[in-house]
């Protein structure tokens, strides 16, 4: 059915029609709408057979909902930003068990400073935990990704995540079409674990195992994902033919038949990617987008399928890797090993900061010149950092970075943007 | 596309406002897509939430830096902050207040504009006399609706009775009503002041 309604109302409806029996929650913008219309929806009854757990931290989220998945039962949690990173023990836990939890991650930024806003570090600093990861670019997707993730998971005995920007999409109203509960049915089987905590036959999950066998262990996680690389478009497929439209699969190229220049990117930025490629495309420009589904595992083989007839690559990332650049883009030049091409960096959006058409043009009319650099931050506003620059010269005690920012910065509430 | 921006403070509605005005434009068969400005919210702080409608999908998310219509909820804005930041001449302007734009010190600035589409509407004594708290979201959409084209007034009472139920409703269907009714008499009496 087609309705108008929040992004996170639309991943709780689709939560809710994957018939989830325990939900962990601790409240963290901007992902709390998800698990507070979550619990609504057991509190009145809406959603039965389902135990909605209010934990105390986000660690325990992910305990309580390890637990739950230990003993068969299909679990779900939500988290973002600090969130994520205060359960990072439990998370590795969660895939090196094999426990098929669904989370949704509503991406935003890490502190400090403080930054309640949208980009990816927080599911990238998790990306080698061992957790399946896809990423949404609309709010439909987000909301097909979860019925697809509950999917995958259980048939590899593997936790995903399924990121979705936080504000951006979490908190847009637009149109969804929320499938019926027969059609979820018809994609989504009972959970039939491979491992389950059973008082009727008693076995023990989480040995200790020394290096007799440990590299065997992770190496099959590994192997899983591989796995997964297959299903992804199975089920994808699968998913059309049941729910009538694409949603999911590794990746998404658009215009890149031949196209020069090809931008790479993940999530919902790439609709505005897209209006530009559709304006620089008028005016003759061959270029086209590459976006991102499977994060992890990475499509390395269709990712380079992708962008081997380019001429140059430019991976627009809403994450940093400190003191190298690229987070996206490192994995892209695996992809693209032994080609020759151009390869561009562009970080963009950290903290919520707007990815807009008129920066984007800038950006690739630089990039298509070959004038751009190879690690380029967006819109980054060198006067502020100049001015850091200088007083960290002048003087030792030069004061906290984010402060004096902000004093340089004066008023920001007269903004629009 | 058609793009709205609504500007007002925390507790006036603005985000509830631009979902509501989405969601009368999806009913009336088109793509819309409203989101906040995503700041720390707090009451009485300045807050923005935008809304685009479009005949097809809309890919893209950026702030709405070029609105074909604003929305001011709150007029102690004005000088606070830079509403009309890449609006068009023949841009819609709708201000909540029992002012003039002249009174307002806007009459210079808004010279060049198409009268027709600055409207004044008193939506926040709306709101107090239906809904009984000073909301002037829901007068604003009724006086927006009024302008005609992009959402019907009956797609505003669905939208309101989406997000409110009851008393409230109703209440608000009511606010939204006078506030239409009241534009549309003001553009009749315009009429006939031309007229004669």
């Amino acid at each position: 059915m087609l309705k108008q309604t929040e992004g996170s109302r639309a991943v709780a409806e689709a939560v809710a029609l994957c018939r989830p029996e325990v939900i962990c929650a601790y409240p963290i913008s901007p992902q709390t709408h998800i698990v507070e219309g979550l619990g609504e929806m057991v509190k009145s009854g809406a959603l039965s057979r389902c135990e909605f757990i209010n934990v105390e931290s986000e660690f325990a989220a992910m305990s309580v909902a390890i637990g739950a998945s230990a003993a068969g039962a299909r679990a779900y949690t939500a988290t973002a930003s600090q969130g994520l990173l205060f359960m990072a023990e439990a998370v590795y836990n969660a895939s090196g068990l094999g426990l098929p939890i669904v989370m949704t991650v509503a991406n935003r930024a890490i502190g400090a400073p403080i930054n309640i806003w949208n980009d990816h570090s927080d599911s990238m600093s998790q990306r080698d935990c061992g957790w399946i990861q896809l990423f949404a670019e609309t709010n439909q997707e987000a909301l097909d990704l979860h019925i697809q993730a509950f999917r995958l998971g259980e048939e590899l005995s593997l936790p995903v995540m399924v990121c979705m920007d936080g504000f951006i999409l979490t908190h847009a109203y637009e149109r969804v079409d929320m499938p019926t509960q027969q059609q979820v049915d018809a994609y989504l089987p009972p959970y039939e674990p491979r491992q389950v905590l059973d008082p009727d036959a008693p076995v023990s999950i989480g040995a200790m195992v020394g290096p007799e066998a440990f590299m065997e262990v992770r190496y099959l996680a590994h192997a899983k994902q591989m796995q997964a690389l297959e299903l992804i478009p199975q089920h994808a497929a699968e998913f059309r033919s049941i729910f009538g439209r694409d949603s999911g699969g590794l990746v998404r190229p658009y215009r890149c038949e031949d196209a020069e220049t090809i931008v790479v990117a993940l999530g919902s930025v790439l609709g505005t990617v897209k209006d530009t490629v559709d304006e620089l495309r008028d005016s003759g420009e061959r270029v086209g987008v590459l976006g991102i589904t499977s994060f992890r595992p990475f499509p390395l083989a269709a990712v380079r399928e992708a962008l081997e007839g380019a001429q140059r690559v430019v991976v627009l990332e809403k994450s940093l890797a400190v003191g190298i650049g690229g987070i996206v883009s490192t994995n892209v030049r695996m992809a693209l090993s032994g080609l020759h091409l151009h390869g561009y960096t562009v970080v963009a959006g950290l903290g919520g900061r707007a990815i807009t058409r008129a920066s984007l043009h800038r950006m690739l009319r630089d990039a298509i010149a070959d004038r751009l650099e190879p690690l380029t931050f967006l819109d980054l506003d060198w006067k502020l950092v100049n001015n850091v620059l200088a007083r960290e010269k002048q003087q030792r005690r030069s004061g906290p970075i984010a402060e004096g920012m902000l004093r340089d910065v004066g008023v920001v509430a007269s903004r629009v943007s | 596309m058609f793009q709205v921006r609504i500007h007002g403070r925390g507790g006036q509605g603005v985000v509830t406002g631009a979902e509501m005005l989405s969601i009368a434009a999806f009913l009336g068969g088109r793509h819309a897509q409203a989101f906040p400005s995503f700041g720390s919210e707090r009451t009485g702080a300045p807050v923005v939430a935008f809304c685009r409608m479009d005949d097809k999908p809309i890919r893209l998310r950026e702030p709405i830096m070029e609105p074909d219509a604003l929305i001011i909820q709150d007029p102690t804005l004005l000088h606070q902050v830079d509403l009309f930041a890449g609006l068009r001449r023949d841009g819609y302007i709708l201000i909540n207040t029992n002012r003039s734009f002249d009174e307002l010190g806007l009459g210079e600035f808004v010279k060049d504009f198409r009268h027709d589409r600055l409207l004044t509407v008193p939506a926040t004594e709306i709101a107090l006399k239906h809904v009984g708290r000073p909301v002037p979201n829901v007068p604003l959409l009724g006086a927006f609706a009024a302008l005609g084209g992009l959402v019907t007034i009956d797609a505003v009472h669905s939208a309101i009775r989406e997000k409110f139920s009851g008393k409230l409703a109703e209440g608000n269907v009511a606010a939204a009503d006078a506030a239409c009714r009241f534009v549309l008499e003001e553009e009749e009496a315009a009429r006939h002041a031309q007229a004669n």
